[in-house]
């Protein structure tokens, strides 16, 4: 009877084990071991750590690496920033037909894909772009203006991208705050200011918290915007790991990087998660 | 009306009116409520209470009218700003801080110095029972101790006016009992006006001072729970306030003591003095309250009454005190509601028994006829 139930447990979990063992445990294992390996002549390998003194020694590496933390962290506050007052507007001022609405505007930029919609802000900013030609006509400038190909394109492209992530989970928790709640915070004298501070953001925390995570997490690993809204001078250390895997053929190297990104982005999310009080099952449940 | 008179009324509503587009969800409400007492607004759900309320809180504008706390208007004054605080009908305390940062909530905004606010939290706390609450999270308190913890929120900013927004809806029957003996005690304690609404007659009749019976938005009467009950002054009242032997009729002959009234069922009745202007003709609700009926075994009884029949018991309805019977009348078949005396004489009382009833007209009160008599 046990045993069959044990089974029967076994059989359910068995998709996501699958999923987890092939997909994410056996790949970083690989990729671990091949981090670790240093090429000594052609296919002789030893085991060491030579492919991190590498990323220590190159000042290059290292400041991409953290210019993208850096970068990523910068995106992942503006997205916030520019999410928490769009999220309390749909969730708790508009109704009906409109709130519908402003749900699906954040949506519709999904609807086309990642690489047609970083081609449309370079459309917007490139030199003979829109915005340039704008600015001319309009004689606020004598020449053509260039927009891309700096950190502020990338910003702007990445915080584009992520505005949905933010912004559904903010709705989610914001929608289950009782109106209530905040006419009791406005009756007890409270002024907007401090309902905001100590009512409705903490109860939105949890909601924050995921939705930073989340942001985070596609800004770090994002290729396609840094690449074509950043041009030369504006390297992301994706692009780094691509180098090394396509351009280079050197995969430890390459996994190397990859390691060190994921150590990067599990240590800023845990330092994010202590600093806010909150906790990852109690964020994501 | 003078300036004396006006401060010592806490809030006044003068003429307000609320609409919502085309319909009017209150309907020219006038009132006064006295220093120090407690006011209640009874009436069926979405007659237009929380409506009130929220005018009187200030997060609704009134359509019309005026509304003064101590004889200065406050419609202009924002809902932070206004000296009244509320009790919500879900009570929103704060899950994200405890209950000693719920309470001092309203005095941190006020800029008082940490130490005071500890010292008036808890004083508060201790004025309603909650002494060791302090430092609890609002998850780990009970459904009464929430409630007592709401109003100390509100009481320590010791406000003009308390409104409650039927706090007690969401407590079961037994606590709901208990807490409205102890709202009264702390109204009384902290000497302090409430404003009480509610849908539930007992807790508007055990508590209050003075009570408005509402009904689609307007107020059919205002009064205290003695008058109310003995002296309703509609039909939707007499309905709505305590259980009634109900017969709809017309009116046969009419004159100074009363009138003759032949129910549709065929029963004549005597009823009392009259308030409204009815005559001859119309149609109208006559009211008899069960406890105002009197049963005994024989016709010698029930002689002396204005009015008295004859039937057999077809239920009893044990429920100790408030024990009561079914009668069914011999000649027209109508059923009739009767409290039963608590002398022991009828404790033995079964189906079948042949009884006589008789009331005096003044028990038997008559309206002009309405449909819309208070079934919640
Ligand atoms: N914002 C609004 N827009 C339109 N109609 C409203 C609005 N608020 C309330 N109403 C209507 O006004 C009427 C009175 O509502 P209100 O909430 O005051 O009722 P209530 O007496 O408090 O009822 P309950 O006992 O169920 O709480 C209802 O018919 C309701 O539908
Ligand atoms: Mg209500």
């Amino acid at each position: 009877m046990a045993a069959g139930r044990k089974l029967g447990v076994l059989l359910l979990m068995a998709p996501l084990l699958l999923w987890l063992s092939t997909l994410i445990i056996i790949p970083h294992i690989n990729m671990f071991m091949l981090s670790l390996s240093e090429k000594v002549d052609v296919r002789v390998y030893e085991t060491g750590i030579a492919n991190y003194m590498a990323f220590v020694e190159e000042p290059l590496y290292w400041n991409t690496f953290g210019r993208t933390a850096i970068m990523s962290i910068a995106a992942t506050f503006l997205t916030l920033l520019i999410g928490f007052p769009v999220a309390y507007y749909i969730a708790k001022i508009a109704k009906g037909r409109l709130r519908a609405t402003l749900f699906l505007l954040c949506l519709v930029p999904f609807w086309v894909s990642e690489l047609v919609r970083t081609f449309g802000w370079m459309i917007l900013l490139r030199e003979s772009g829109i915005l340039s030609g704008f600015l001319q006509w309009s004689g606020l400038v004598s020449g053509p203006v260039e927009f891309l190909y700096n950190d502020a394109a990338i910003m702007v492209g990445l915080v584009y991208t992520s505005m949905l992530f933010m912004v559904v989970p903010l709705v989610t928790t914001l929608d289950s705050l009782d109106d209530s709640m905040i006419e009791a915070g406005y009756d007890l004298g409270g002024s907007g200011y401090s309902i905001l501070r100590e009512v409705v953001i903490p109860h939105a925390m949890p909601g924050i918290v995921s939705g930073c995570i989340v942001v985070f997490m596609l800004s770090l690993g994002n290729y396609l915007t840094p690449v074509l809204l950043g041009g030369k001078d504006s390297l992301w250390f994706t692009e780094q790991i691509y180098a090394q895997f396509i351009t280079r053929f050197n995969w430890e190297q390459g996994s190397a990087f990859g390691f060190l990104l994921l150590l990067l982005s599990s240590l800023i999310v845990w330092a994010g998660l202590k600093l806010s009080g909150q906790s990852l099952s109690k964020t994501m449940g | 009306m003078s300036d004396s008179d006006q401060l010592s009324h806490d809030l006044e509503c003068r003429h307000v009116t609320k609409s919502f587009g085309d319909f009017i969800a209150v309907k020219d409400v006038s009132f006064t409520v006295p220093k120090g007492s407690f006011f209640s607004i009874l009436g069926p759900s979405g007659c237009g209470k929380t409506t009130i309320m929220r005018m009187i809180a200030g997060f609704l504008d009134t359509s019309s009218g005026d509304i003064l706390i101590k004889g200065r208007s406050v419609l202009d004054v924002a809902p932070n700003r206004r000296p009244v605080n509320m009790v919500f009908q879900h009570l929103a305390l704060f899950p994200m801080m405890d209950v000693a940062g719920n309470i001092g909530y309203g005095l941190r905004r006020r800029g008082l110095p940490g130490p005071e606010i500890a010292k008036k939290v808890g004083a508060v706390l201790e004025r309603v029972g909650l002494p060791d609450a302090g430092p609890k999270n609002i998850n780990q308190l009970s459904g009464g101790q929430k409630q007592r913890v709401a109003i100390a929120r509100c009481m320590v900013l010791d406000p003009d006016v308390l409104l409650l927004d039927e706090p007690l809806g969401a407590l079961d029957l037994k606590l709901r009992d208990h807490m409205k003996v102890e709202l009264k005690k702390l109204q009384s304690q902290f000497d302090t006006t409430f404003v009480y609404i509610t849908h539930d007659q007992s807790e508007a009749l055990v508590m209050s001072d003075q009570i408005a019976v509402m009904n689609k938005g307007e107020f059919e009467q205002v009064g205290t729970a003695h008058q109310l009950y003995y002296d309703p002054a509609t039909a939707f009242v007499a309905g709505f306030v305590g259980d009634s032997n109900r017969w709809r009729g017309k009116i046969q002959t009419r004159n100074a003591k009363g009138a003759k009234v032949s129910a549709t069922d065929g029963l004549a009745i005597l009823a009392g003095p009259i308030s409204q202007p009815l005559s001859k003709g119309d149609d109208v609700d006559i009211f008899v309250r069960p406890e105002s009926i009197v049963i005994s075994f024989d016709a010698k009884g029930v002689g002396k009454f204005d009015n008295n029949l004859q039937g057999t018991v077809e239920a009893v309805l044990f429920n100790g005190a408030n024990s009561r019977t079914l009668v069914r009348e011999t000649a027209t078949g109508t059923q009739v509601d009767v409290a039963l005396p608590q002398t022991g004489e009828f404790a033995e009382l079964t189906p079948g028994t042949e009884v006589h009833l008789g009331w005096g007209r003044a028990q038997a009160r008559c309206f002009a006829a309405s449909d819309d008599v208070g079934v919640i």
